[in-house]
């Protein structure tokens, strides 16, 4: 079933978003669609960027306006339906107990065979998968407090994928990891993109953010730009949001920030 | 092939079933004289004693496992509940409802002239102790769960659990400070014992066990889920407040039932589940149930040495663990300390 339903792509879209947390205005008026492709939120800091994640993830309530999973309102599907269409990896995960790095990636299927089934062989090979496409099948029988911080991510990469969901929803994925497993990361969500999974990821690193199809530049709590990395009013609203600290220079065939310092 | 995991968990099972069964037998043994095995069998041999065995010891030794495996029970689900391992059972405020509710039966009986100590108490006495026992620990749950607006927020709910825990205390002592006579009373409950367990406790032990034991370890999954976060837990679809409610109560009834019978006992619910995750780290499914079983074995075995570390004299099993669990937890201190 599971396979059935990646191939089955599945579209986000939020209109006209306002989310409050506490006193603050999180998010203002934000409307955007998303399409299966991979999708890079990126802003500065308090910009809003994971308070509009976790919305899409149907974690946080809306203030006003509405989030819509294949054209229907987020909170009118159940949790468990909503679960296996929506996959969410949040930025600060503080795990504890005794799981081994298997049990964690399994939990990915949770959505699918619910609290009183039991994970099919189907199952278990989507958790292989997933441990084999976030590295870290080689210490599956190891538990999670025992690994880095960086393999420790991977595990939780993993217990995203296992969900097999159409939407993918990841807060700063990239955390902890060195440069040649960000680099497998990406390419990992550029092919999960290119096989109709609709990735959205927030990332603070730029760099990393203009290798994705679509950017979606947040600034303040509001949509300021949306467009493919290589669009000139993209890099314009960049810089701008970055008040100046960065330009944006084209090398080789790829875009990527420059930091503007002088010594 | 079975993993090394695997493995230390059958071990760990497999040990504490011996335990319990040397333990039980130990139980039927251990008499105000000392025990030994021969004194056992010639006691049985005559038929008021062999009363003594069928009527007070079986059942003692019994109810002391069933206790322990209710208070683990709770531990476990309390500190999954918490994501804390140092998450007490007693709290949310069962402990303090229990005694309260303890302490306003005894004040009343005393005030009113009929004098009523735990250890005289006839059977009705008793059971409307037990009843009392029972109601305030499900009622201080209750406090908790309305001051907390619910079990929606882990931290709320237990700040709340410490407020009424207070709150509740305060009142029981206000109620003593009145009624001096019940101050006795209400020490023994706090120390809790097994020495009343009769085979009528035993039957609402075991009732309150198979009750909760088979919804709570229904649930373990999504225990197992809630070490990836609250976040993560309701990304894969779990209701948090359903869940909570349905956890909170297991953990009421199955810390009422306990204290109901016992009084309450030190440590057993807090340290079992910590023996498990030691001995044989597992997901939940499996640490509830060791838990009880490690609950069980705890208690019995610390009542069979009240019973007979200084026989005829009886070391009330409340202090017992206390001290053992007190030991453990130094223990675990000094060698976190070291690692």
């Amino acid at each position: 079933m599971s396979v059935a339903m990646r191939k089955q792509s599945a579209s986000l879209r939020a209109d006209s978003l306002g989310v409050s947390l506490g006193s603050t205005r999180a998010l203002d008026d934000v409307s955007i669609g998303f399409e299966p492709g991979w999708s890079a939120i990126v802003g500065a800091n308090g910009a809003g960027k994971s308070t509009l994640l976790r919305t899409l993830a149907g974690l946080q309530a809306p203030r006003s306006g509405s989030v819509e999973l294949d054209g229907r309102r987020l909170s009118a599907w159940t949790a468990r339906e909503r679960a296996t269409r929506v996959a969410w990896l949040g930025q600060h995960a503080e795990t504890t107990g005794e799981l081994t790095v298997r049990e964690v990636v399994q939990l990915g299927r949770l959505p699918h065979h619910g609290l009183f089934g039991a994970p099919t062989a189907q199952d278990e090979s989507i958790v292989d998968a997933a441990m084999h496409d976030a590295e870290c099948a080689a210490w599956q029988a190891r538990r999670l407090h025992e690994l880095s911080g960086g393999e420790r991510q991977r595990v939780l990469i993993a217990r995203a994928l296992a969900v097999d969901a159409p939407i993918l929803l990841l807060d700063e994925p990239t955390t902890h990891l060195d440069p040649p497993h960000q680099i497998a990361l990406v390419q990992l969500l550029r092919r999960r993109a290119a096989h109709g999974v609709t990735v959205i990821s927030v990332l603070h690193d730029l760099a990393l953010a203009l290798l994705a199809d679509r950017l979606v530049v947040l600034d303040r709590g509001r949509l300021r730009a949306v467009g493919s990395s290589d669009a000139p009013a993209l890099h314009a609203a960049l810089v701008d949001v970055f008040d100046g600290a960065i330009r944006i220079e084209r090398v080789g065939a790829r875009w990527v920030p420059v930091a503007n310092v002088e010594w | 092939m079975r993993t090394p995991d695997q493995q230390r968990r059958a071990r760990l099972a497999t040990r504490l079933a011996l335990l319990s069964l040397v333990l039980l037998l130990a139980g039927l043994a251990a008499g105000s004289e000392g025990w030994s095995v021969r004194e056992l069998w010639l006691t049985l041999q005559h038929g008021d004693a062999a009363l003594i065995v069928g009527q007070i010891r079986a059942p003692r030794t019994l109810g002391a496992w069933l206790a322990g495996a209710l208070l683990g029970l709770s531990g476990a689900l309390a500190q999954g509940l918490f994501r804390n391992p140092l998450a007490d059972p007693y709290l949310l405020g069962s402990a303090s409802g229990a005694s309260l509710a303890v302490v306003l039966v005894l004040a009343a009986s005393s005030l009113t002239g009929h004098g009523v100590a735990l250890a005289t108490a006839g059977a009705v006495a008793r059971l409307g102790l037990v009843g009392a026992a029972f109601a305030g620990a499900l009622l201080g749950v209750s406090l908790t769960l309305v001051l907390a607006r619910g079990a929606e927020q882990t931290t709320r709910l237990l700040l709340a659990g410490v407020v009424v825990g207070v709150l509740l205390a305060a009142a029981s002592d206000l109620v003593t400070s009145a009624a001096p006579d019940a101050l006795r009373g209400k020490q023994a409950f706090m120390l809790g014992s097994t020495g009343f367990l009769s085979w009528s406790a035993c039957a609402v032990l075991a009732a309150g066990l198979l009750v909760a034991l088979p919804p709570a370890w229904r649930l373990a999954r999504a225990l197992d889920a809630l070490t990836l976060g609250e976040d993560a837990a309701r990304s894969l679809g779990l209701s948090l407040p359903r869940l909570r409610a349905a956890l909170v109560g297991a953990l009421a009834l199955s810390i009422g039932v306990a204290v109901s019978q016992t009084g309450l006992i030190a440590f057993v619910g807090l340290v079992s589940p910590h023996l498990v995750r030691r001995f044989a780290p597992a997901p939940h499914g499996y640490t509830l149930l060791a838990s009880a079983a490690t609950g069980g074995t705890l208690l019995l075995a610390a009542d069979v040495l009240a019973r007979s570390l200084m026989a005829p004299q009886e070391v009330p099993v409340g202090v017992l663990t206390a001290l053992l669990g007190g030991a453990y937890l130094l223990w675990l201190l000094h060698r976190r300390r070291i690692a």
